[in-house]
């Protein structure tokens, strides 16, 4: 059961990073289409806001098609880290480079929030993920085939009101995924969902991601959603990756076993220690 | 006692219901059973709510028309105070065959509309700037707050000595007096639209262009709806006073020629046709807005 675990610190010398990534890599089931993932590299990234530093030095390498988590406790920098990876905001210093230069539809970002036009309907808000091929003919259709993915073909003509917060955040994903972008980043998507829901959101962002291959990088401050969907964990503390936990179980995982739930409390008895430390 | 004696009664009803044969033997416990006769009841009575529904509005209006009625015939009041509803509609009818009423609504219509047309439409425009650009907001927010604190009708005698009493002078009331809600409410809407929702756009790359028309424009919406129905209110009130101190037309006229007259049902009349215009103006405004704000859940059907 220990072997599923392997820790690295943050501390660890710049050689040893590179042995985690070909562990990672070898560990990883690759799924059909993972040519199309995006890989990422984080040199010295900095982060901060006024005098206070969110992000003091983050280096980290992500292979195209991995799906990693990010956990930490609420203000550790990890919301920072994925806004700065999608773009959305400018680091202090360091670089982010993906594997090659991406198309702006390339890199999609899914919110806690589903972010929806209440005055479009659902199919109309799908389209909007399309960017700049909005316009193009096909549009529509593949608007179409990504509510399908998302299992709400049905409801395409519908306003964003009437739908349920799980629905809502399904159409979100839809939207994301209509551009079939190389790297898709979750910023606690499944935060505000009921637990049921929640479960069959992470089945679907599994399954999606198994069929389309994309590089995922999924926040989250549930340790147990990280380690049944990633497969590695980033533990970030204090602005610092503390941790590079890769999670070597086959897939599908059956949620409530042994193993993840070791893995689950093995990070989780780390977060604790983290957060006496600093009281 | 009264849970035995329901026991056989519902008894008899599901029976009923199932079987259905048993006409003869049902009816003789239709009127003990207290579930179909309320049934019955409800039924009947469901389809023809939505025509109650929609006459229920009316029907306090309706109802002081007939006090007033009452109260004219009656002799409780005078009619050199107030005539009745029936006199006023007499003169009504006779206005109108002389073709003066329609010629002075028309007139009046004429004005409220144009004037409405240019005050709010820079209002709005001003509104869009400002909302949209800080260096606009800058440039000209301070100015318009402070002259929005003169009330418009202050500045009728100033009014009069520009213009005189010709339309000009009407038009620039009723559109500085529309300018300012169209205005405030414009900005407001293009301020509180969901930030969230414009990043959302930027990130799924819509231009300027398209991030107004799609996000901005759709959300500010409901708040310029606001602005619209209270325009319309101010628009109404500020022809009515300006045709009333100097006009040689419109309903405002015909009140105060009638006045000169002692025609006090006319007067009434003006005053009636007034609240109905205000009326039709505020319907107009709610029917565009069900059509444009049909995604809202405040509009969507239950």
């Amino acid at each position: 059961m220990q072997e599923a675990l392997r820790f690295e610190t943050a501390e660890a010398e710049p050689v040893d990073r590179t042995e985690i990534v070909v562990k990672a890599r070898q560990l990883r089931r690759v799924p059909e289409g993972a040519a199309r993932g995006l890989s990422l590299t984080i040199r010295g990234l900095r982060k901060a806001f006024g005098d206070n530093e969110v992000l003091r030095s983050i280096d980290l390498h992500i292979p195209a098609g991995q799906f990693v988590a990010i956990v930490g406790r609420s203000g550790c920098g990890k919301s920072t880290l994925l806004r700065l990876i999608a773009g959305l905001d400018a680091p202090t210093a360091g670089s982010i480079a993906f594997g090659e230069q991406p198309r702006a539809q390339d890199v999609r970002v899914m919110f806690q929030e589903p972010r929806l036009l209440p005055w479009a309907r659902v199919l109309s808000n799908v389209e909007v993920g399309l960017g700049r091929e909005r316009s193009s003919a096909d549009a529509q259709a593949r608007a179409e085939r990504a509510l399908v993915e998302v299992g709400l073909g049905d409801k395409r003509t519908q306003w964003p009101s009437v739908l349920s917060g799980g629905q809502k955040q399904r159409v979100a994903l839809a939207r994301a995924l209509v551009s079939q972008p190389r790297v898709l980043a979750f910023d606690e998507p499944l935060g505000a969902l009921d637990a049921l829901t929640r479960i069959s959101m992470q089945q679907l962002l599994e399954r999606v991601w198994r069929d389309q291959g994309f590089t995922a990088i999924l926040v989250t401050h549930d340790v147990a959603e990280a380690v049944a969907l990633a497969d590695r964990v980033l533990v970030i503390e204090d602005g610092r990756i503390a941790e590079d936990v890769a999670v070597d179980l086959p897939r599908p995982r059956r949620r409530g076993s042994a193993e993840l739930a070791a893995l689950e409390g093995e990070i989780l008895k780390h977060l604790l220690e983290g957060s006496e430390d600093s009281l | 006692m009264s849970l035995i004696d329901s026991l056989p009664r519902r008894k008899a009803f599901s029976s009923e219901v199932d079987a259905g044969s048993r006409e003869e033997n049902a009816s003789k416990q239709k009127s003990a059973a207290p579930f179909r006769s309320h049934r019955n009841g409800s039924s009947s009575s469901a389809p023809k709510l939505p025509k109650v529904d929609g006459l229920i509005p009316w029907v306090v209006p309706l109802a002081i028309v007939l006090v007033w009625q009452l109260a004219c015939v009656t002799g409780y009041v005078p009619s050199r105070v107030l005539p009745a509803p029936t006199d006023v509609a007499v003169a009504g009818w006779k206005l109108l065959l002389s073709g003066e009423l329609v010629r002075n609504i028309w007139v009046s219509f004429w004005r409220a509309s144009i004037g409405f047309l240019i005050g709010g439409g820079i209002g709005f425009a001003f509104g869009l700037a400002n909302g949209l650009s800080q260096l606009s907001a800058k440039l000209t927010d301070t100015t318009l707050q402070m002259v929005r604190n003169i009330p418009h009708l202050a500045l009728i005698p100033l009014v009069i000595l520009w213009f005189g009493i010709d339309e000009s002078a009407k038009l620039f009331l009723v559109a500085l007096g529309v300018f300012f809600p169209i205005y405030l409410n414009t900005l407001h809407g293009i301020r509180t639209v969901d930030p969230q929702l414009i990043e959302m756009g930027r990130i799924y790359g819509m231009t300027d262009g398209e991030l107004f028309r799609r996000v901005i424009f759709p959300g500010a919406l409901p708040s310029i709806f606001v602005g619209l129905r209270f325009a319309l209110g101010i628009m109404w009130l500020t022809l009515i006073v300006a045709e009333t101190i100097a006009a040689s037309s419109g309903l405002g006229y015909m009140a105060m020629q009638a006045r000169e007259f002692m025609l006090i049902d006319v007067v009434v009349l003006s005053i009636l046709i007034y609240a109905l215009l205000g009326k039709l103006a505020d319907s107009a405004s709610r029917a565009l807005e069900r059509l444009t704000l049909s995604w809202h859940p405040a509009f969507q059907k239950k």
